[in-house]
């Protein structure tokens, strides 16, 4: 599903990830775990294609294809998903409207017939229910005035219509109480299949007792240092990430 | 400069749609501006002494006044004596129907999408189409006859119902007003003229488009429209102008008036040629507008879309006199390239418990250039007057400039008055989010603009919030990548 070799990002002119190499296989979710400054986040918006965000080396390869060679609207179209960690307000522009465009967009490149205003609604009105998120977040303007607790869970709202192949969550757990982070946790469980892959970025192993990961990466200064599986997260949880620096970088 | 101003300015780059001209024989007069000029119109439209001696007393008005140039926008200088003040196809007989308009004149139209056709008057528009001066051809006449509506040209009015015309012409707008309404006031060739009678409601919304074609002719339209007691209209302005050179004139007045318990509301569309992406040519767009809510309960709403002209200069005003009268705002202007825009309104409140409301969402792009100015006045005997503006400016790229001027004069302490104002930037975050979930970038800030404009787009008929949205997406094409 998703190769990376040796991705070596800038943003500006900061050098963030110094090579990171991962491989993920449909129906995984991997864990992107490390300190603050660590290159988690960068990662992720790397793959979305951030604009910010400038690849100075290595490849990633999503499902046969040069994922770098695509425009990140195009990613998003052959179903590269990405949840922000600070979801933009988009004033005026109504969710509904919005998801709609995103979901038509994605048909059309698949070469469906884009949906009407009537299955629309019927589509997301069955996502919402599964979901528990309000039928009133349809009306409202995307992100506007939502509290920190809605915006993600109108992220996992998107994910859910949008139905991707390669989901990147960032930090998504990040400011929620632990009610929000069931919602939110529920709906990517609700979510797994053989065919859909995850890579869930955080900086807590919180978030990891919901969601289960087939693996943990930890990442420490724009490298990985550090794979496993489930109970790596929980060594770190013990340890603390210090424990996961390089030895010269330890003092 | 970041990807993504880069891209918007590429978007910005896109020719103007509507840029073509139509071949047909023209009765133009040379150019230069005398009083033999004025009286050569006159003759040529067969106009009553009257008519005649008002636009000659308008003329010598003119003559004595200077060009105003407090309005935040740069121009060359107008060569008053360079322009034909006349122009009309020459073919001038009578029509019966549309079928008889000239054949160059319906493809224009076509062109321009207007709803002249049979199947599209169906759609329940009604069409008084002007054609560089004079009007070609009104549609749905006949119907809104039965009403006792009178929609024609202006030319008409003055033929057929030349007292109606005498007691308003320049009752909103004086000739004195300013000097490009005393311009008009002299020269004005055609335009429209609408008067709903007590009680009725008109059935359809009234539509007018405005086309410049002819080479070196300004256009001075004059535009009058009467709500009697507890009538109620819809009247939309549409304007497209072909692709020019040099830059033309247009000096619009549209005067309205609202008697008691009547309703007026007037939007427009204004997409004249805005200039090439190098700021040459396009059009100077200097137009008065104003209503009078004369009657109690009266009302008068002015929405407008403006994406074209390389100079806008209006503000479409209301003066409040009648008790508990309302006066409302609706202004998106959009300003790309070069364009420059000086836009905004006049609430004036003489009545007791007058309310106006004003919001102005300005969007700048390229070097363009976008003035909000508007003045809201509390008469001294206006007690329990309100009043509420909103200006949101939305830039986008980082050589465009967005101004707001309110002023505020108020003569009575019962008054309440709020004003709200905002500036903000297309980010790029928000236009990332947008392609993260698969939308296009020219899509996204086609939909992060409409979002703003959402509050003004929701005022106007169905059918032209469409068509505004789109020619939003035309203007921004080369501004917004």
């Amino acid at each position: 599903m998703l190769e990376v070799k040796n991705l070596q990002v800038r943003v500006e002119d900061k050098e963030i990830l110094r090579g990171i190499n991962l491989t993920v296989k449909a129906g995984e979710v991997h864990a992107i775990m490390g300190p603050n400054g660590s290159g988690k986040s960068t990662f992720a918006r790397a793959l979305a294609g951030h604009p910010g965000y400038e690849v100075t080396g290595g490849s990633v390869n999503y499902q046969g294809h040069d994922l770098l060679d695509l425009d990140p609207d195009e990613r998003a179209r052959e179903g590269v998903f990405m949840a922000f960690q600070y979801p933009v307000e988009i004033p005026g522009v109504n969710n509904a409207y919005f998801l709609k465009a995103a979901l038509n967009a994605k048909r059309k490149q698949q070469g469906l017939d884009e949906l009407d205003a009537m299955d629309f609604m019927a589509l997301v009105k069955q996502k919402l229910k599964v979901l528990h998120v309000d039928e009133s977040m349809l009306m409202r303007s995307v992100n506007e005035g939502f509290s920190g607790g809605e915006k993600k869970r109108n992220e996992i709202f998107h994910m859910a219509v949008l139905e991707p192949t390669l989901a990147v969550l960032d930090e998504t757990d990040s400011g929620l109480d632990i009610d929000a982070l069931r919602v939110v946790s529920d709906g990517v469980n609700a979510m797994r299949s053989p065919e859909r892959s995850f890579i869930v970025v955080t900086h807590y192993q919180r978030l990891l007792e919901y969601i289960v990961p087939d693996y943990v990466h930890v990442l420490a200064d724009g490298r990985i240092v550090r794979s496993g599986g489930r109970e790596l997260a929980l060594e770190l949880e013990e340890k603390g990430y210090a424990w996961t620096e390089p030895a010269g970088a330890r003092k | 400069m970041s990807t993504a101003t880069k891209q918007i300015e590429e978007l910005a780059n896109t020719e103007y749609k509507y840029g073509f001209v139509t071949d047909t024989e023209q009765d133009i007069i040379p150019v230069g501006l005398n009083e033999d000029v004025v009286r050569l119109i006159s003759s040529k439209k067969g106009e009553p002494q009257w008519l005649l001696d008002w636009r000659l007393k308008a003329f010598r008005t003119w003559l004595k006044m200077a060009e105003p140039h407090w309005q935040n926008v740069k121009y060359e200088p107008i060569d008053y004596q360079g322009v034909s003040y006349y122009a009309a196809p020459s073919e001038k007989k009578k029509l019966n129907s549309l079928d008889e308009v000239d054949p160059e004149i319906r493809a224009t139209f076509d062109k321009l999408g207007i709803p002249l056709e049979e199947q599209k008057l169906l759609s329940n528009v009604a069409v008084d189409a002007v054609f560089d001066s004079v009007s070609v051809a009104t549609t749905f006449r006949s119907k809104l006859a039965e009403l006792g509506i009178i929609f024609c040209s202006f030319s008409e009015a003055v033929k057929d119902h030349p007292d109606l015309v005498k007691k308003y012409v320049g009752s909103v707008v004086p000739h004195t007003d300013n000097y490009f309404a005393a311009l008009n006031s002299a020269v004005f060739s055609d335009g429209s003229f609408v008067y709903i009678p007590k009680g009725v409601r008109c059935p359809m919304e009234l539509s007018t488009y405005f086309r410049i074609n002819a080479k070196n002719t300004g256009q001075f339209e004059r535009t009058l429209i009467i709500a009697d007691e507890g009538s109620t209209v819809s009247y939309l302005e549409g304007c497209t102008a072909p692709m020019r050179d040099e830059n033309q004139l247009h000096a619009a007045v549209v005067e309205l008036v609202a008697h008691k318990d009547a309703t007026i509301k007037y939007s427009t569309v204004q997409n004249w040629y805005p200039g090439d992406k190098h700021g040459k040519g396009g059009i100077y767009n200097f137009v008065t507008k104003r209503g009078i809510c004369k009657g109690d309960r009266s009302k008068i709403t002015w929405t407008q879309v403006e994406t074209g002209s390389a100079v806008t200069w209006k503000y479409p005003s209301c003066i409040l006199q009648g008790d508990d009268s309302i006066g409302e705002f609706y202004s998106v202007a959009v300003t790309n390239n070069y364009q420059q825009a000086d836009t905004g309104t006049k609430m004036i409140h003489l009545g007791k418990n007058t309310r106006s409301t004003i919001v102005s969402k300005g969007i700048s792009a390229g070097r363009g250039q976008n003035t909000y100015r508007g003045a809201v006045k509390i008469g001294k005997n206006a007690t329990n007057a309100r009043n509420y503006s909103q200006c949101d400016s939305l830039l986008i790229g980082d050589r465009c400039g967005a101004h707001t001027f309110p002023y505020l004069e108020i003569k009575n302490t019962t008054a309440k008055v709020e004003h709200e104002a905002s500036t903000s930037k297309i980010g790029e975050d928000q236009i990332f989010y947008c392609e993260s979930r698969g939308i296009a970038k020219e899509d996204a800030i086609n939909m992060i603009v409409s979002g703003f404009c959402k509050e003004v787009f929701r005022e106007l008929p169905m059918e032209f919030a469409v068509e505004a949205q789109k020619l939003l997406g035309i203007s921004l094409e080369g501004s917004v990548g």
